[in-house]
This record gives C-alpha cells, sequence and structure tokens, in this order.
C-alpha cells in the first residue's frame, strides 16, 4: 500500500527530476513534464535538442526506478497445502500485472516453492500450482501468457533452513523474477 | 595371567577398532526385540605388518543392519577359534548362539590375502559331535552337516570391503534362505550448502561408506532411480532453470536428455525390464500433474492418468503391468492403483489423512508408502491381500522410502538434529538404524537393484 503511493510519486517526480538534471533553464513548470509525456510535441525556442534527448533517458531511468520497487516485494505467500491467493496480496499483484501490461516485451518468471512437508514429488506438483495460481491471476489482469513463465523447486530451495512453523510459512511462497 | 593380560590388551585395540568403524548409529526402538544370537569371531590374521581391515567387523555391522540377527559383542565370546577344528561347540551354545561365522586371513606376495572361512551351526555340532556317518550309495561315509558354507577368495587390499558384504550375503543367505542385499548401492542427492555446486547426486555403497559424486550442480537434483541392469541412473536436473529428466550412465558419465517440456519433468522410474519410464509431466492443456509412460526407444510417451487434480510418483509393481501412483483426485491424497493393460485405476489407500509416494515389495505383497496422520509425516505399509496397516517410523518428516532389492528393509529420509539424513528401518518395523551423519542434507534415497 505504502509502496504502491510511493511508486506513483516516484513516478511522476522522477521525469520532473530527470528534466531538472537536463534542462539548461532553472526553473521547471508543469510544462514540461506534459513535453515528457507527448513525445514529439513541436517545441520552439533553443529548448528542442533537449527535448529530444529527455524522453529517452526519463524513459530508461524510470523503468529502472520500477524495477528497483518492484524487487522490494514480489514473493506471494500460501497456506499450508494450498495454491490459492490470499486476498492480502491484490495489490502486489496488480502492481505486477500493471507493469507488465504497460511492458509487453519484459517476461517473468514465477518460481513455485513449498515447505518440507509432504513428499519432493508432491512438493514439485503443490510448487507448480501456486505459481500458477500466480500467473493465472496476473493473466486475469491483462497480462500475455507469452510473458508469464513458471517453474516449480518443490522443497529443493528453502528461503529458510530451519523447520519451524514460521520457516515453513516463508517458504510456501511464489517469486516473481524478472 | 600374562596370558590374561594379553587377552584383555587385545579385547581393547579391537574395541578401539571397532568404535573406529563404527559410524553407524544403530538404535533398535520398539516391539520384542527377535534378532537372532549368532556369533562372527574376528577372522585371524597370519602375516607381517597391519591388516588392513578386520572383515569381521563388516560383516557384523551388515547383519546387525539386517534386524535379523544379533552378533555376540567381542567380550561374550568365549574362544577365538579361526577353524572348525578349533570350535568347542558346547562353549557356544551355552552362549546361546545358533551359528558361529570363522576365519582367516592370510597374507601372500604382491599385496594379495588369502581369506578361509566357515559358517558353523553349533547346535547340529554338539549333536554330532562334528562328525555323522551317513549311508551313501551304500557304503557308511563320513559327513560333517554341522558346516553350513566352507568358501576361500584371494582378495587385494582394496577388495575387503567388499569382499566383507560377499560373506555377508553368503551368511544372510545360508541362514535365512532369502538373498543377501549387502553388495548393492544407494543413490542419493546430498546439499552441501557453502560449497561451490552445492546440489550433488552420489552413489555410495548400502551402508554410505564409498561416496561417489556423480554429478556436482548449482541448480537443485531430485529423485534418482536407478536401471534394472544397475548401470545407469534417472534423475531429475534444474541446471538450466526448468526440471528436465537426464539419463547418465555411470561408468561412461554420457549424458542423455529425456524430457524438457515446459512445466513439470519429474519422478522417472524404470520398468522392470528397463525399456520404459514411468514420468510425471504438466505440459498437456489445463497443465494438470499427470503420469506418463515413456518408451526409451521411440522416446514417445502415453498418458496414463486424467484428472484435473495433482496424479504424481508412479512406481511399478515388479509384475510390470500394473503401477501404483498418488493422486488428490479424491481429495486428500492417496495411493491409487493403476492396471496398465485395462486402465483403470483403484484407490489403494483409506489410513490416516495422507499417504503419498507409494512402492511395492519385490515380492509384490506389500505397499509401502509415505503416510500423514494427525500431521506427520511416517513411513508405513500396508499388506495388500489382508489390507492390515502398519506404521513403521516414528522420526520426524519420513520421506522417499525406498525398499532394498530382497524386500528386507526399507531407506528412507528423515530429519535429525534438523539435518536430513538417510535411516533404514526393517520391513517389521522392529529395527532401525540410521547411517552417519554427513556433511550435508542428504535425501531421495534409492536401493540399487542387485549388483554382480
Amino acid at each position: 500500500m505504502q509502496l504502491n503511493k510511493t511508486l506513483k510519486a516516484l513516478l511522476v517526480a522522477l521525469p520532473v527530476m530527470t528534466l531538472a538534471a537536463c534542462s539548461s533553464s532553472s526553473s521547471v513548470d508543469e510544462s514540461a513534464a506534459n513535453q515528457n509525456n507527448g513525445a514529439n510535441a513541436s517545441q520552439s525556442g533553443s529548448n528542442v535538442e533537449v527535448n529530444t534527448l529527455t524522453p529517452e533517458q526519463a524513459a530508461a531511468e524510470k523503468l529502472q526506478q520500477k524495477y528497483e520497487a518492484l524487487r522490494q516485494e514480489q514473493i506471494v505467500y500460501f497456506d499450508f497445502d494450498k495454491s490459492s491467493i490470499r486476498g492480502q496480496y491484490a495489490e502486489l499483484l496488480q502492481a505486477h500485472a500493471d507493469f507488465l501490461v504497460k511492458n509487453p516485451s519484459v517476461k517473468v518468471l514465477i518460481e513455485g516453492h513449498a515447505d518440507e512437508r509432504g513428499t519432493p514429488e508432491y512438493n514439485i506438483a503443490l510448487g507448480e500450482s501456486r505459481g500458477k495460481s500466480v500467473a493465472k491471476y496476473l493473466q486475469s489482469l491483462g497480462v500475455s501468457d507469452s510473458q508469464i513463465s513458471v517453474v516449480s523447486y518443490g522443497e529443493e530451495k528453502p528461503m529458510v533452513k530451519s523447520r519451524t512453523e514460521e520457516a515453513f510459512a516463508k517458504n510456501r511462497r511464489a517469486v516473481l523474477v524478472y | 595371567m600374562l596370558k590374561r593380560f594379553k587377552v584383555l590388551l587385545v579385547c581393547l585395540v579391537l574395541s578401539i577398532q571397532n568404535y573406529a568403524f563404527a559410524a553407524l548409529e544403530i538404535v533398535i526402538t520398539e516391539g520384542v526385540d527377535s534378532a537372532r544370537p549368532i556369533a562372527i569371531v574376528p577372522f585371524k590374521f597370519e602375516g607381517v605388518g597391519e591388516l588392513p581391515m578386520q572383515l569381521s567387523d563388516v560383516i557384523a555391522a551388515d547383519l546387525t543392519r539386517s534386524g535379523k540377527f544379533k552378533p555376540l559383542s567381542f567380550a561374550d565370546l568365549p574362544q577365538l577359534p579361526s577353524t572348525d577344528e578349533d570350535i568347542d561347540y558346547d562353549a557356544w551354545v551355552s552362549k546361546g548362539v545358533e551359528a558361529v561365522l570363522v576365519g582367516s586371513i592370510t597374507q601372500q606376495p604382491g599385496g594379495r590375502y588369502l581369506v578361509k572361512y566357515e559358517l558353523i551351526d553349533v547346535i547340529r555340532a554338539q549333536i554330532t559331535g562334528g562328525e555323522t556317518r551317513m549311508m551313501t550309495n551304500g557304503q557308511l561315509m563320513k559327513s560333517q552337516d554341522h558346516i553350513q558354507e566352507s568358501r576361500q577368495s584371494i582378495i587385494n587390499e582394496a577388495g575387503f570391503r567388499s569382499y566383507a558384504h560377499q560373506i555377508s550375503d553368503v551368511v544372510y543367505e545360508s541362514l535365512t534362505g532369502e538373498k543377501g542385499a549387502f553388495r548393492t548401492k544407494i543413490a542419493y542427492v546430498i546439499v552441501r550448502e557453502n560449497t561451490d555446486k552445492p546440489y550433488q547426486l552420489v552413489v555410495a555403497d548400502y551402508d554410505g561408506y564409498n561416496e561417489q559424486v556423480l554429478l556436482r550442480s548449482n541448480e537443485p537434483l531430485m529423485s534418482p532411480a536407478w536401471s534394472p541392469d544397475g548401470t545407469k541412473l534417472a534423475y531429475v536436473t534444474f541446471e538450466n532453470r526448468q526440471s528436465q529428466i537426464v539419463m547418465q550412465d555411470l561408468y561412461t558419465g554420457k549424458r542423455d536428455i529425456i524430457t524438457s517440456y515446459p512445466g513439470i519433468n519429474g519422478a522417472p522410474q524404470f520398468s522392470p525390464d528397463g525399456t520404459k519410464l514411468l514420468i510425471v509431466l504438466s505440459k498437456d492443456a489445463g497443465g494438470a500433474t499427470e503420469v506418463y509412460l515413456l518408451d526409451l526407444k521411440t522416446r514417445k510417451e502415453t498418458r496414463l492418468t486424467k484428472h484435473r487434480s495433482i496424479d504424481t510418483e508412479p512406481s511399478w509393481h515388479p509384475n510390470g503391468k500394473e503401477i501404483v501412483y498418488t493422486s488428490e483426485r479424491g481429495g486428500n491424497a492417496q495411493i491409487y492403483k493403476l492396471n496398465l493393460q485395462t486402465g483403470r485405476s483403484k484407490r489403494a489407500t483409506f489410513d490416516g489423512d495422507m499417504n503419498l509416494a507409494g512402492s511395492i515389495t519385490p515380492d509384490g505383497k506389500q505397499l509401502v508408502m509415505v503416510n500423514r496422520t494427525l500431521g506427520k509425516y511416517h513411513i508405513a505399509k500396508k499388506e495388500l491381500n489382508s489390507g492390515l496397516f502398519q506404521v513403521l517410523t516414528r522420526t520426524r518428516l519420513d520421506e522417499s522410502p525406498s525398499i532394498a532389492p530382497n524386500g528386507s528393509m526399507i531407506m528412507y529420509s528423515t530429519l535429525y538434529n534438523n539435518k536430513q539424513v538417510l535411516a533404514l528401518v526393517s520391513m517389521d518395523g522392529r529395527f532401525k538404524a540410521r547411517l552417519p551423519v554427513t556433511d550435508g542434507q542428504v535425501k531421495a534415497p534409492a536401493w540399487s537393484p542387485f549388483l554382480q
């Protein structure tokens, strides 16, 4: 929730900051941000050269910033022996879906994991079913099937190596890897 | 007095040696201890320098580990004979043993050793006085029918451990009528964290000795399975960031990718004739986890299960005509039996919350599985005819049961001191042993077929 807000603020602030850095003029107004969106908006005066460069840089940095923000939260946890997605992850997955829809060339790998209870083969199936739950959720939000792949590691790659209930809970997860 | 001191000294040295070899921690847990008392006398050494290794230590450990025998401790041996002629039968019978193994190791030129041994039925010998006369072709012949086995062989230093296992097989078969499985191997996966390429596929003697790493990987390895001729392993690798089934020749190291479909490629199991593999894939529409039969020659697979829920962990009935597998079609995971000719599945397990990873014993009579009851995972078995169900283990997170080729024991992975280790349980559940704790998490044991 809070991250989402920060993200939005960043998205607005970023091009502005970039412009400020590149522009020789010391004052930046709203029109500067608009120029950024309308890439080929005709301009007058000595700003033309600067404006043609700015959108590229801004776009690249925007992507990077978005990646970094997404990397903060890319794990969805599951209940024991379940692969349904808890309601609390709606916003997180919405953020990922928005990003993937806006960037159709970006691909995501969803890793499905299980805790150590149950047999390794069963857990491979369970991990895959968790990965696929996330994939279906993203697809329902408009993400293209071709952008998503799923791999299940079952119980083979625990995040936490102890065997307490807390550790098991941390290990029942799907991880979105860009 | 001096003699007595010498014996004591020998005892001390031997017991120290025993400790050095006793890497296996043996825990007999429940039920009446029905193991039969026998005696494995340390083989007499004739030669200079040190004996490379005392065969009797390995033999005694083998027979103890089978759960069927209880060798006398060194201190309880009434004498130290090396041939039948030296044996005081009464002394052994009074110790309650039924059989005594004696032998000698004689050093030969060129680093070779002549090993002779005899297995003596001391109860029979006590009756006959070590000699009976019987009529053969109308003539009275001397017979020594109390000597159950009398064999010899020349071995080199590297062959001691293997020859000891061979003697164990002879003794075991002679006393039980059942083929011994002491010259078999196990394949397993060990995860050595904090090392380069931590996921390792390993083959070792069944008792954990002579570990040889066949493959090291940065990504997980799973589900090793032996070909029936014991020359290949099929397993699952994630080295290419997806699961793939690979077959590897143990002697040439040649690797062959068997399947590499999107989704799951898992749980390979060779058919008894070695021509097919049962595998698990999730490639088909809907992406359910399903069991397939793959022909190794044509490399074509046939789908065997069709259900929206998880179907996995296929395993062959030794008759090659039926399989068992785990399915969630009834809600919780249970084991089902599928007839390959009719294509019909029938539920086989009903006990506890869940039953997984089923496999059928070599005699076709029992189903071994992982049972979950009240949230606890244990190894269990079910007699297929009577339906009698028995939980065999009591340790934590027991999984991956693999049955010895003679059906006497089950090897499985369990937790011990928060580490995954291998353990053994006898088919009746009375005898349990842990394999030595190694430097990593050990999982997915697969017991080899009989090897030559």
